[in-house]
């Protein structure tokens, strides 16, 4: 697993499933059809990825393709990184 | 209105019954704090509370016919009983008492369990027919009034709260984890199911006969819609506002038939306006009207309350209630509402009940059930806007609608529309599924299970309370249209689950109150199910047909207002007042290996987060409230119960 995906993991881990390590949590598992965030969820998690990797995330990419699994979230951020490169 | 009690077997031993059935009736004290009264026979009993409300001089319980043949434990109304005691005087009848109560008893005669289908009224009671040798129990329709029931040995005890069967010996308090599981999802347990392992509870709409035979129960009425695509009954819209004004006016003229004065609750929303708008006239010493007022604005609506009294003239009387006011009561609450919720709501309300109690009141009319009847809750409109989104999956125009519903609910406003499709299931839930109205409400409250514990979760072994549910929906379901399959929803389960009782019922008879309800008067509700779905929710207007057939009534700011869901602070009222003593101790890491039902890490990491205030989300506030709620249930209640003898 890469850093980002194991970070992203602990963070919802520690955050939303409030420390169950038990959980499975699939890389590839919706976080919303899982129930694992609602609307406050979300912004949590933007403010997370905002903080933890130094970039401002725009409107609109504050979307599912980019947010709703762990998977897509390190795509997201490794994506990001890639441009700023 | 009261509270009874009783036994059918012959278990108890005659020189017993007197003590048992005054423990049982003290239980449940508070539902009829005017006088107690008891009765037993060979093989059965009764124990009655009395709220004297009608009859007051004459109207004492339990009661017997001339005969002594048949008695009567009798808890609520029969708001017609006027009128079906002028027909059986009309054939000879002779009646001793000016009571609703003897009206059932002769009925009773007349017609025997058949009776219960004359009955307009909020009530449950029981029968004992020494001639048949059989007790007949029945529920109104609706289920206002509740009625739970158990067996120890071949006894069969019942009482108006489940608080007086933990008097009967043998009988032990125990949480029914499929029910938790139920008030996790559902928010209310799957009647006959409740809270408590072995206690049931009788269905609204049903009756239940012991004789020799055992126990059997039946339905005697059912919510029922037309099929969908049928011919619709009403089609002139001026007609049937018409029709549903004289039923409403009606509705309520009988509702304010007591022997004390009636006073009305006023939210500030249009029901509970309607209601006191139409009684003002028929308050002889004028109304007195009861709100409750929050600090928060986001759920205060004291402004619309104090317009709607100005208008109609009424003495009007509020109750302020805080954060720290929710948090000092809740353990009490919950001693009332004898299951674990999910939110606070209900503490408000019990204040509300003990401020009429202060100024002297026993009986209030409420608005509730008008969102059931006629569509009001936004959860209509979601189903409706989901549906509309679902033609056009792709869509980001047409999901900006749920922004439009839920301006109350925090961080929606901000999302994406692909985040409002999502979180809606607009785009992924069949449109077939029988519970598709309910589906992301049950979604996001099982969200709150991920804090059940690894042993509760293998106990409950992958039980799905929403498989349930759809197993109990009757078999012409299908074939309603969409909105009626949300309202049988709303109004079969969630009404008498939780609205009528932990909201209603228990919270005003807390303090000896009487709610009263107009619009479930059974003729309005059938009333209601035979209009077209597009006269109740006619676009994204919720309950536009009570608007067209009330707006004489209520000042413009009222009948256009778009209705406010009543809400209460939900984890934040225990946080404002520093650290409570009683939530740390139901919160502990001892009390929740003692009832093992919880995850001790995953609670308190949630508690820090509440103290932090930093819970907003529903699925935390939820989990957070059906917690502490559980664990209060379980301090309250187990434990507590079965004395071993009587004699103790």
């Amino acid at each position: 697993m890469s850093d980002t995906k194991a970070a992203v993991k602990a963070f919802i881990i520690e955050n939303f499933l409030f420390g169950d390590t038990t959980y499975k949590l699939d890389d590839e598992a919706s976080l919303i059809d899982n129930d694992i965030i609602d609307s406050t969820g979300v912004l949590e998690l933007v403010a997370f990825v905002e903080d933890r990797y130094g970039i401002t995330m725009a409107d609109a990419e504050i979307v599912p393709a980019n947010l709703d699994s762990v998977a897509r979230i390190a795509a997201f951020l490794e994506s990001k990184s890639a441009a700023a490169a | 209105m009261c509270g009874f009690v009783g036994y059918c077997g012959h278990d108890v031993a005659p020189e017993e019954a007197g003590t048992l059935l005054r423990r049982m009736t003290t239980a449940i004290a508070h539902r009829g704090p005017d006088e107690h009264g008891h009765h037993s026979g060979k093989g059965f009993g009764f124990g009655h509370a009395r709220l004297s409300i009608v009859g007051l001089a004459d109207g004492q319980q339990p009661m017997s016919d001339s005969t002594g043949e048949l008695w009567i434990a009798f808890n609520g109304e029969i708001f017609n009983y006027v009128e079906l005691r002028d027909e059986m005087k009309a054939r000879g009848r002779h009646f001793r008492t000016g009571s609703d109560t003897e009206v059932i008893l002769h009925l009773y005669d007349e017609m025997g369990p058949d009776c219960v289908t004359r009955f307009n009224g909020d009530f449950s009671f029981a029968i004992w027919d020494e001639r048949r040798r059989s007790m007949f129990i029945a529920r109104d329709r609706m289920g206002v009034r509740p009625l739970f029931y158990t067996k120890v040995a071949d006894t069969w005890y019942f009482a108006s709260e489940v608080k007086a069967l933990l008097e009967v010996p043998g009988v032990a308090a125990e949480i029914d984890t499929v029910a938790l599981d139920q008030i996790f999802t559902l928010w209310a347990p799957i009647a006959p199911r409740t809270a408590f392992k072995g206690i049931s509870e009788l269905e609204p709409g049903w009756a239940m006969l012991i004789d020799r035979e055992g126990l059997k129960t039946r339905p005697y009425w059912e919510l029922d819609f037309p099929e969908a695509g049928a011919p619709p009954l009403h089609t002139n819209e001026h007609e049937a506002a018409e029709e549903l004004r004289a039923l409403l006016s009606d509705a309520t003229r009988i509702r304010m038939r007591a022997d004390v004065p009636v006073g009305a609750y006023v939210s500030g929303g249009l029901d509970s306006s309607i209601t006191s708008a139409l009684a003002v006239p028929m308050a002889a010493e004028g109304l007195h009207t009861f709100s409750v007022t929050f600090g928060s604005a986001e759920h205060d609506e004291s402004s619309f309350q104090q317009e709607m009294a100005k208008a109609l003239g009424t003495r009007h009387h509020a109750v302020a209630c805080s954060d720290g006011d929710i948090a000092a009561v809740f353990p009490d609450v919950i001693r009332f509402t004898e299951r674990p919720i999910i939110r606070t709501a209900p503490a408000p309300l019990f204040k509300l009940s003990g401020l009429v109690r202060e100024q002297g009141l026993k009986v209030v009319l409420t608005g509730e059930g008008a969102d059931e009847v006629f569509a009001g809750y936004d959860i209509f409109k979601e189903a409706r806007v989901r549906r509309f989104c679902a033609r056009q999956p792709g869509s980001t125009i047409r999901p900006h609608l749920f922004r439009k519903l839920y301006p109350y609910i925090p961080g929606l406003a901000q999302q994406s529309a692909e985040y409002l499709a999502a979180f809606f299931g607009a785009n992924n839930d069949p449109l077939d599924d029988p519970l598709y109205s309910h589906r992301p409400r049950f979604r996001s409250t099982a969200a709150a299970k991920l804090f059940f514990s690894a042993e509760l979760k293998a106990e409950l072994d992958g039980y799905d309370a929403t498989a349930e549910l759809v197993e109990r929906l009757p078999e012409a379901f299908s074939r309603w249209h969409p909105l009626h399959q949300g309202q049988y929803l709303e109004s079969r389960f969630l009404l008498p689950g939780y609205i009528l009782s932990s909201q209603g019922d228990r919270m005003a008879m807390a303090h000896g109150i009487e709610g009263r309800f107009p619009f479930l008067d059974h003729r309005l509700v059938e009333f209601a199910t035979r209009l077209p779905p597009e006269m109740k929710l006619k676009g994204l207007v919720e309950k536009h047909i009570l608007r067209e057939a009330t707006k004489d009534l209520l000042p413009e700011l009222i009948s256009k207002r778009t209705k406010q869901p009543y809400r209460a602070p939900d984890s934040e009222s225990f946080i404002g007042a520093g650290d409570l003593a009683y939530v740390n101790e139901a919160l502990s890491d001892e009390a929740l290996a003692g009832t093992g039902l919880f995850n001790a890490k995953a609670v308190r990491k949630l508690h820090d987060k509440v103290r932090a205030g930093n819970v907003t989300g529903f699925r935390d506030n939820a989990a957070f409230v059906g917690v502490l709620s559980t664990q209060l249930w379980s301090q309250a209640f187990v434990g507590k119960s079965s004395r071993k003898s009587l004699a103790a």
